[in-house]
């Protein structure tokens, strides 16, 4: 394995909420002690649910917005503040893409210019080479010039969103994050942008973090997968492996509430209760309350990220190295 | 057995532009189909026009019986009888099908009061007794609640509620879980599995997502440009497409175990409803597509038991199909 572009350590963020006009405002936390690597070259695909601190990971790994606590560092060094100088520098070298492509692109310029915007910003090349790049990078994503005369809304969902990934692309990053790149896409569209983005990272050697509720998607594009439940991780693994043989009861779950075409639901995991409230965050395992194989300490007892053999990280009170052996040999 | 509801032609234009272009569909009694196709291809529409939900200005033709009487043009007051009545609806978005100054207990109220021979307590108590049923807990102190204090989840369960106070044939799931979180959907679709039984209810579930239907439907129609391209049994479709279009959508898919493989996306995307190629609405996008395939559009053919498709260049896979058939 490479070194890591991307090294996260222990990151926390929280923010205050108030629950109507006169309550008291509570702190919720949305990211809690998370730590990721990312090598150079490969994708981390992070799951988890809606409130489970996934985006606010992504923004703070691109310093959208600083941590409370703990570092990220990008090739070495520690991110600089934003704003700065070094920051701009840094930032130019990671790029995002979000879910919802209409509103990331400004619907009163042609695509081909917005494209051309961060070559602009950035200062890349000479003005001249610039029109010849936006050219380069229309047909990197597999769209013709013709395209790039067009607005955002004489474009299809799959077309806008790789305008989003050229637009991204113009300042050749090495890392990019991708915030539900596909969720809004119908199955087919779907899959030409992954098959693209698998090309593109195979091409330019891009490192990905890849955000995402879907864990079909996040399987195909992943090396390692990360799975998060009210901001903290609770498995992490290699993606063919951390699928087959989830060992965090969470995992469990989300694995065997995916709907596979020619299974019939027996034998379906179904979680109890809703996905608890970020602000009135479970004690001990956040997963407690919903856990099928819950015990007394996991109510008290936070359960901490532990190695439980292979390259695979479980925090469970249930699931430790020895014990997984004995289950498996019996 | 005559089927419960059997729609023959239905076609919808929105301003001379066709969204649906004749459907046949054939639904019996206690029967789970589903209906998948990417957005645009006409699933919702079907149901809305089948309903009298679509705005005035719509153009719907064709035939939609309900027992054997036709509901297209029936009078208002029959229809208001067979919405909620016998035929409810539930939606992806169920926030904004409940009014959020109201009560559950008021709206689930208004719903019994309108189509049972309900009256006072009894109304109050049979309200509670559906909240029962979709396993909302505490349901007595819960029925005084808004919406906002509901959960995503929780407010699609009242909404099953609230579809099930008609005592209805059939109940229409229009994406009903793909507003929600993974574990939530596994709750609700098992939630909707165990009342149709109990209830010994129809229904349809129309989706995007292939493992949502595959695993809650026992046939399956795949929709494409406003016509059904393909119906079968939900195991042998997914285990043996035969329309192109089918085959490419099943393709699409990632898998979620086995060794990883290169996606088959279909290339292109789905045609203009106001620029319909002549022929296949699909030939522009299919590997398989010849000369013919852009001469006539293809009609719904049997293939086999249960199966039918609408592709001419389907006939080696037809063949194959019926040869294993024959043995």
């Amino acid at each position: 394995m490479s070194a890591p572009l991307v090294e996260v350590a222990a990151i926390s963020r929280s923010y205050s909420m108030r629950s109507g006009m006169f309550g008291r405002s509570t702190a919720v936390h949305a990211v809690d002690g998370v730590s990721l690597a990312i090598p150079k070259g490969e994708t981390l695909g992070l799951v988890g649910e809606s409130g489970s601190g996934k985006s606010t990971t992504g923004r703070i790994v691109l310093g959208l917005e600083p941590p409370d606590s703990g570092e990220v560092r990008f090739d070495g060094k520690p991110m600089a503040a934003p704003g700065a100088a070094a920051w701009r520098a840094q930032r130019a070298r990671m790029q995002m893409i979000f879910q919802d492509p209409l509103g990331a692109l400004d619907r009163r310029l042609p695509v081909a210019t917005q494209i051309r915007e961060p070559l602009d910003i950035h200062g890349v090349g000479e003005p001249a080479e610039r029109e010849e790049r936006v050219r380069e990078l229309l047909r990197a994503v597999e769209l013709t010039p013709a395209h790039g005369a067009r607005y955002p809304g004489a474009l299809s969902g799959g077309q806008r969103q790789r305008i989003v990934l050229a637009r991204a692309l113009a300042t050749k990053p090495d890392f990019l994050v991708c915030d539900e790149p596909v969720s809004a896409l119908d199955v087919s569209i779907q899959a030409q942008v992954v098959n693209l983005l698998t090309d593109l990272q195979a091409q330019l050697g891009l490192t990905l973090l890849f955000i995402s509720h879907d864990l079909r998607v996040v399987r195909q594009i992943s090396n390692i997968v990360a799975v998060m439940y009210l901001g903290r991780i609770v498995e992490i693994g290699s993606a063919d492996d951390l699928f087959a043989r989830p060992e965090h009861p969470y995992t469990q779950a989300l694995v065997s509430a995916s709907p596979a075409p020619g299974r019939r639901s027996a034998g379906r995991i179904v979680l109890a209760g809703d996905p608890p409230n970020p602000a009135a965050r479970p004690r001990g395992c956040a997963f407690h309350p919903r856990c099928p194989r819950a015990i007394a300490r996991c109510a008290s007892e936070v359960p901490v990220l532990s190695a439980v053999g292979g390259n695979r990280q479980v925090a469970c009170h249930l699931v430790t190295g020895p014990q997984v052996e004995t289950r498996d040999a019996a | 057995m005559s089927p419960l509801v059997s729609i023959e032609g239905l076609s919808v234009a929105f301003n001379g532009v066709p969204v649906l272009r004749g459907v046949d569909l054939a639904l019996g009694k206690g029967e789970a189909l589903g209906l998948v196709g990417e957005s645009g291809s006409g699933k919702s529409v079907t149901w809305l026009a089948a309903l009298g939900l679509l705005p005035r200005h719509a153009r719907v033709s064709g035939s939609v019986r309900l027992d054997g009487r036709e509901l297209l043009g029936a009078p208002a007051a029959e229809l208001d009888r067979v919405r909620g009545g016998r035929v409810a609806m539930i939606f992806q978005d169920p926030a904004s099908a409940l009014n959020p100054v109201l009560t559950i207990r008021k709206q689930l109220c208004e719903a019994l009061a309108l189509h049972r021979d309900l009256s006072g307590e009894a109304v109050k108590a049979e309200a509670r007794r559906l909240l029962d049923i979709v396993g909302i807990p505490d349901a007595g102190r819960r029925l005084s609640a808004y919406p906002h204090e509901f959960s995503g989840g929780q407010v699609q369960r009242i909404m099953i509620a609230m579809a099930l106070a008609g005592n209805p044939d059939l109940l229409i799931a229009d994406e009903p879980t793909t507003a929600l979180d993974a574990t939530i959907q596994a709750q609700i679709l098992e939630l909707l599995s165990s009342i149709r039984r109990e209830m010994s209810m129809a229904m349809v579930l129309i989706s995007h997502d292939l493992g949502v239907v595959a695993e809650n439907c026992d046939r399956v129609a795949v929709m494409y440009a406003g016509r059904i391209i393909e119906e079968a049994p939900a195991n042998q479709l997914f285990a043996d497409p035969v329309h192109p279009y089918a085959q490419g959508l099943i393709g699409a898919l990632p898998p979620l175990d086995g060794p990883r493989r290169r996606l088959t996306a279909i290339p292109g995307t789905v045609p203009d409803p106001a620029n319909m190629p002549d022929g296949c609405a699909f030939a522009p996008r299919c590997a398989l597509a010849a000369e013919p395939c852009g001469l006539a559009a293809p009609s719904l053919a049997p293939i086999a038991n249960d199966r039918a498709v609408a592709c001419i260049r389907a006939e080696a896979s037809r063949r194959a199909l019926l040869g294993i058939a024959a043995e």
